[in-house]
């Protein structure tokens, strides 16, 4: 298999996020702007030198031409897939190839949503297919949990491990001043909340919130010469196995299994080599599946590796440090924020700063289970 | 001529439950698909027996009065999954493992399959 990718020839040269928790009265396109306006500040590179655009807006269909117009740019090249919340680090993956071969020079990626104070739920056209719709499950909530109930069924996984996930999150979300939801929250909190759709419980769910992120990647020199620390793109993989998840083979087992191998194939390094984990925690049982998926520990033993805090503040693997989906902000596609905390802490400026971190994952999740991306970063003495 | 989702669905309205197979003896595919997933070979049209065994269930919640139901994912004997629901059991009773037929019911004037639990086959 051709998978050749130009490991560290790119970086993240300007990141920022906007509006994140609740901006009322501000729209998805004005977050998304506002979040571009800054990170390309951060990076001190002129609007007008971007000539690749990468954008996801959560309803706007030709959000990437909407985009162009309101920023007033007319790029090279506009990419506005839609492999839902994964569709960010595909992003990286096609914005380094484009890089590389000289096809634009300044890529901007960027999302905004106002889905909390604009509607205040999920705000997505994605549905249930034709198949499965006149049976009512919850969209997307129901097919995580038929491949939870799975996970419980198969490996013996608990509701107990499953909500430590929830409350390792909010501990990273206590002590990061631009996450939305802090305060204490313990394993029976969470096994006590409303149940949604068996055994995904309110509580296991991410958060619904406003917010706007963005990133700005060069080629790795003009990275270097600005004004921060220039974050490397080791490698970059996606993969997509089923829309529905009726049709996964194995719904316990995501293509985050192929896209993370993968990219660390392409960086050259192993999960033991990753100093900082930030995975797409749409879901509790999210995080469980892509440990195992991404190799930071085998099929099945998920749950018990996400217990007595292991994953939490003080744990022996950080994982979202920002607080998550689960407890930072969820703006309906998550995954250009799990980036952005992933290139913070190798900057040596996140909110929960891991001393001495060199080498960043950052997991993205779309659709059902469905789309699988995964992007490796290392610091700027990885360039 | 329509397409093999049309013909699925005009099958199910007459009281015929279809999948496809590989004419060469492949595996048994559904959705219907107007060639085989992966391999591109060419599908037939058969008859399913409409025994299948629950993979997963999902209880939804909803607050009281309304009542919290079920949604499956049901392998087939045939070999392929999807999604339906289990009648005739509380939401709670229904369980990973579970033997089921199927059914096929209207529903919003459509026919719709769903599964009822197979009974508790004693000495056999």
């Amino acid at each position: 298999m051709a998978d050749d990718f130009p490991r560290a020839r790119t970086a993240i040269a300007g990141l920022a996020t906007y509006g994140l928790g609740e901006a009322p009265g501000e729209s998805a396109i004005e977050l998304a702007a506002q979040a571009s306006r800054l990170a390309l500040a951060d990076a001190a590179i002129r609007l007008d030198e971007v000539d690749g655009l990468f954008v996801c807006l959560p309803s706007d269909f030709l959000g990437g031409l909407s985009f162009a117009e309101y920023l007033g740019i007319r790029p090279l090249f506009t990419d506005n897939n839609r492999t839902g919340g994964s569709a960010f680090m595909s992003h990286v993956a096609t914005a380094a190839l484009a890089l590389e071969a000289g096809a634009i020079d300044v890529a901007l990626i960027a999302y905004g949503s106002n889905q909390r104070t604009g509607g205040g739920k999920l705000a997505t056209p994605a549905k249930n297919n034709d198949y499965d719709a006149p049976y009512r499950p919850l969209f997307p909530v129901s097919s995580y949990a038929l491949a939870a109930a799975r996970h419980l069924h198969q490996y013996g996984t608990t509701r107990e491990q499953m909500a430590e996930v929830a409350v390792a999150a909010r501990a990273w979300a206590n002590t990061n001043p631009e996450a939305f939801a802090k305060g204490p929250l313990s394993v029976v909190d969470v096994l006590a909340s409303r149940m949604i759709s068996s055994p995904i419980s309110a509580r296991d769910c991410c958060l619904v919130t406003d917010g706007a992120a963005a990133i700005v990647m060069t080629r790795a020199d003009r990275a270097r010469a600005g004004p921060k620390p220039a974050v490397a793109v080791l490698g970059a993989a996606a993969a997509t196995w089923w829309q529905a998840i009726a049709q996964a083979p194995d719904p316990t087992i995501t293509a985050a299994a192929e896209s993370g191998a993968r990219a660390l194939a392409m960086a050259g390094l192993t999960p033991a080599d990753v100093d900082v984990v930030q995975l797409y925690d749409a879901f509790t049982i999210n995080v469980i599946l892509f440990l195992e998926d991404l190799g930071f520990c085998p099929k099945g033993e998920g749950g018990r590796f996400v217990s007595d805090g292991r994953i939490a503040p003080g744990g022996a693997l950080p994982v979202n440090t920002n607080g998550g989906g689960l407890s930072c902000c969820h703006p309906g596609m998550y995954g250009l924020f799990a980036i952005v905390e992933a290139a913070r802490q190798l900057r040596g400026e996140a909110a929960n700063q891991i001393v001495g971190a060199e080498i960043g994952l950052a997991h993205g999740n779309g659709g059902t289970l469905s789309s699988q991306a995964t992007v490796i970063l290392g610091s700027a003495a990885t360039l | 001529m329509s397409g093999p989702e049309a013909h699925w669905r005009a099958s199910l309205d007459s009281g015929r439950f279809l999948i496809q197979r590989s004419v060469n003896g492949g595996e048994a595919v559904f959705p219907p698909r107007i060639a085989a997933p992966g391999s591109g070979e060419a599908l037939e049209w058969v008859e399913a027996c409409g025994l299948g065994t629950v993979y997963s269930v999902t209880i939804i919640g909803r607050r009281p009065p309304e009542p919290d139901y079920n949604v499956v994912l049901v392998d087939l004997d045939e070999g392929v999954r999807m999604m339906s629901r289990v009648e005739g059991v509380e939401p709670g009773a229904v369980r990973i493992g579970m033997r089921v037929a199927a059914r096929i019911i209207r529903e919003d004037d459509k026919p719709l399959l769903v599964f009822d639990p197979l009974e508790t086959q004693h000495g056999g």
